[in-house]
């Protein structure tokens, strides 16, 4: 779509500042392929591979979604209150993304994460927790998001099950369980310090507290992913399970981690999303799982496994979240809205898939 | 805005279903009364349906999964609406939001062979020939708000106005800013692929056609949910630096709709709700938010949908009226409540 040329090239050794330790040679792919040009030693390309270049497809699309933006409504679209509700709406699904990415990074998928938040929402908000405050419906979400979490990896690190019926329970059963115990009602918060965290009173420095959550959750991701072992570990189970094994990481440990990482970020998106609509209700987090699956992907995360990127998931968080505002500002309705939405997906794939297959 | 979730909705339901009942009886007792003057009339009383028992029935019910407040109010007032009556036993099957699976449950109680069935189909079209079936069966079915496809496939049908709900709403609003040049109003819609969405926008834009002084400057669906209330509202109040009203098709949606409100500090514009929920109506009566008034949609349906059957399995009338059968569809009023009547409508809010 845009930034031809000189991707290509760089795009090898961009890969999330790509494992130079322990795992790496067990990955997959692009680590085989000979680093081209520039090595990673001048400051230049260095910057470049923390900006993570194999995400400038979608900067592009980003930043022409705003060249329309400002064109079509220059004074609503770049105003600082619209700027502060782009970032807040894209806070609290994209916290799940981080979470998904480091799951679908190690080959896995989780398609429950959508009904995690559901459950720990309505949970958070039941009347008992709520007598607690800001702190028993924030200990409550991220409980019960580890909780989920907990029955995921389990199921799929010790019980052997696939990834994808083991998730589609959860999800099945999440929601069941959400409902019963919202009784289908929605759960209205009634706490005070947890309704005022929404409200522009709470702004550090003009920016929401949600986008402050969401920004130290992506900055954490992205430490994880490229900087520790548990990052390497993810990719090296990710690119292949067996070999993984073999090179001494214990492969069920770490899945069961991951799933636990999701169940968390769920759990505290749940929260967030508590503090956004003052409220926990069922219907929370309606297809989560595959707007977090999609961001994921055209950021740049193999499904497959292998290789996966936090700014590239956080950057399609954005691109989408952008799209509903842009079209909401031009009073456009949600039908054009969804065939964008598919246009997008099916368009930055394409554009990922003619770079990495050469 | 805030109400608690523990018991003490239900008691004050049961309460005021008490009275309601009390008071029926109340009335009853009245007309007999009044029978005892003429002949005829008593006649005639006879063959209705009143609070005494009569046959006993068994009331079949089938309704959707209560992942809504709406839904969730219905089922409620049938399962209490059924406990009143000595001679009335409810066999209830557990909501789903799923075709098929609803189809097997309608199946299951004409296997049962209930007198009576009250559906409340998930999708009206796709449970036609359930309902056919049903009425072949000998099953007189009573449909309950989403109709079926062929007036065969049932005896009854009751439900609300969805088109009367978007035409008060216009017209409410059209009053209070009628005599404001150059108004702008918005739209925060419920699902835009179900027919009662289209239709509820369709009312409200023909209310507006009568006062040429309102535009309709922007639209957005929901979903009928918070979070997608929240999310769509923020949006509008982005997009419409000023208006003078808003309809919301929904009060679950309005919950995250009014967060939305709170969160951009707006107070500019007023606000119509739409369904009836308990939140909205103490809002309403607090007359601390823009909330000012909402329009309804009974929930009630569902006690009265009983009361059909109730009359359709022991042969009887409805009272009050000249016929000697129930009627074929009863649609209910859409009524607009404001700070004025809330509280004659308070007992009917749903949460």
């Amino acid at each position: 779509m845009n930034s031809p040329g000189s991707t290509p090239a760089s795009s090898p050794p961009a890969d999330p500042a790509p494992v130079p330790g322990a795992g790496a040679t067990l990955t997959a792919g692009p680590v085989g392929k000979p680093p081209a040009g520039r090595t990673g030693t001048d400051p230049l390309s260095r910057l470049r591979r923390l900006a993570d270049l194999r995400n400038l497809s979608l900067v592009g699309v980003l930043a022409v979604l705003i060249a329309v933006g400002g064109f079509t409504k220059p004074d609503e679209f770049l105003s600082t209150d619209n700027l502060q509700l782009v970032l807040t709406q894209a806070s609290v699904i994209g916290v799940v993304t981080v979470g998904v990415t480091f799951v679908i990074t190690s080959g896995g998928i989780d398609l429950s994460v959508g009904a995690m938040v559901a459950l720990a929402s309505v949970w958070a908000t039941t009347i008992a927790t709520q007598e607690y405050g800001l702190g028993g419906i924030l200990l409550c979400a991220v409980l019960v998001g580890l909780g989920c979490g907990l029955v995921n990896g389990v199921l799929i690190a010790y019980g052997g099950m696939v990834p994808f019926i083991a998730t589609l329970a959860m999800l099945a059963s999440a929601r069941g369980l959400a409902l019963q115990i919202s009784d289908g009602r929605t759960q209205v918060v009634t706490v005070d310090p947890v309704l005022d965290l929404g409200l522009p009173d709470s702004y550090v420095l003009g920016i929401p507290p949600l986008v402050l959550i969401f920004a130290a959750v992506t900055v954490l991701g992205w430490l994880v992913l490229n900087r520790t072992t548990f990052g390497r570990r993810t990719v090296a189970i990710g690119g292949n399970a067996e070999a993984a094994r073999l090179a001494g990481i214990d492969v069920k440990r770490q899945r069961l981690m991951l799933y636990l990482l999701s169940g968390l970020c769920c759990g505290v998106a749940a929260f967030m999303l508590v503090v956004l609509t003052g409220s926990g209700q069922n219907t929370n987090g309606n297809l989560y799982e595959l707007d977090a699956i999609a961001a994921a992907i055209i950021g740049g995360t193999l499904l497959s496994g292998g290789r996966g990127t936090i700014t590239g998931s956080v950057l399609g968080v954005l691109v989408f979240t952008t799209i509903t505002n842009l079209f909401a500002l031009n009073n456009l309705q949600s039908d054009v809205q969804q065939i964008a939405k598919g246009a997008i997906i099916v368009a930055a794939v394409l554009v990922q898939k003619g770079r990495s297959t050469p | 805005m805030r109400f608690p979730q523990s018991s003490s909705p239900t008691s004050r339901r049961n309460l005021l279903l008490g009275t309601a009942a009390a008071g029926a009886m109340f009335a009853a007792g009245c007309t007999s009364n009044e029978n005892n003057d003429s002949d005829e009339n008593s006649k005639q009383a006879a063959n209705t349906a009143n609070d005494k028992p009569g046959k006993a029935v068994t009331i079949g019910f089938a309704g959707p999964q209560a992942d809504h407040g709406w839904l969730n109010a219905i089922n409620e007032q049938a399962k209490r609406r059924a406990k009143e009556y000595k001679d009335v036993t409810l066999e209830i099957t557990e909501g789903s939001n799923d075709t098929a699976q609803q189809i097997g449950q309608i199946e299951t109680l004409i296997n049962k062979k209930v007198d009576v069935l009250v559906i409340l189909p998930a999708d009206g079209k796709a449970l036609t020939q359930v309902g056919l079936k049903a009425m072949r069966a000998g099953i007189p079915v009573v449909n309950l708000d989403r109709v079926f496809a062929s007036p065969q496939a049932y005896r009854c049908w009751i439900g609300g106005d969805n088109y009367g709900m978007g035409l008060n709403a216009g017209h409410y609003i059209g009053e209070q800013l009628k005599d404001k040049k150059n108004a702008k109003v918005i739209e925060l819609a419920g699902i835009d692929n179900l027919e009662l969405t289209r239709q509820r926008t369709a009312g409200f834009n023909d209310a507006l056609k009568n006062y040429p002084n309102i535009k309709k400057v922007g639209r957005q669906a929901a979903e009928f949910t918070v979070e997608s209330g929240q999310s769509k509202m923020a949006q509008l109040l982005q997009a419409h630096s000023d208006f003078d009203a808003l309809w919301n098709h929904d009060d679950d949606q309005g919950v995250g709709a009014e967060r939305a409100i709170k969160q951009a500090g707006r107070d500019d514009f007023l606000m119509v709700g739409g369904a009836g929920a308990k939140h909205a109506m103490d809002a309403i009566k607090a007359d601390n938010t823009v909330l000012k008034a909402t329009v309804l949609y009974p929930p009630t349906m569902a006690a009265s949908a009983i009361d059909l059957a109730r009359a359709l399995g022991q042969g009887k009338g409805v009272g009050g009226l000249a016929e000697l059968e129930i009627p074929a569809s009863l649609t209910l009023y859409s009524a607009v409540v404001t700070k004025d009547n809330v509280d004659e409508y308070l007992p009917t809010g749903f949460s």
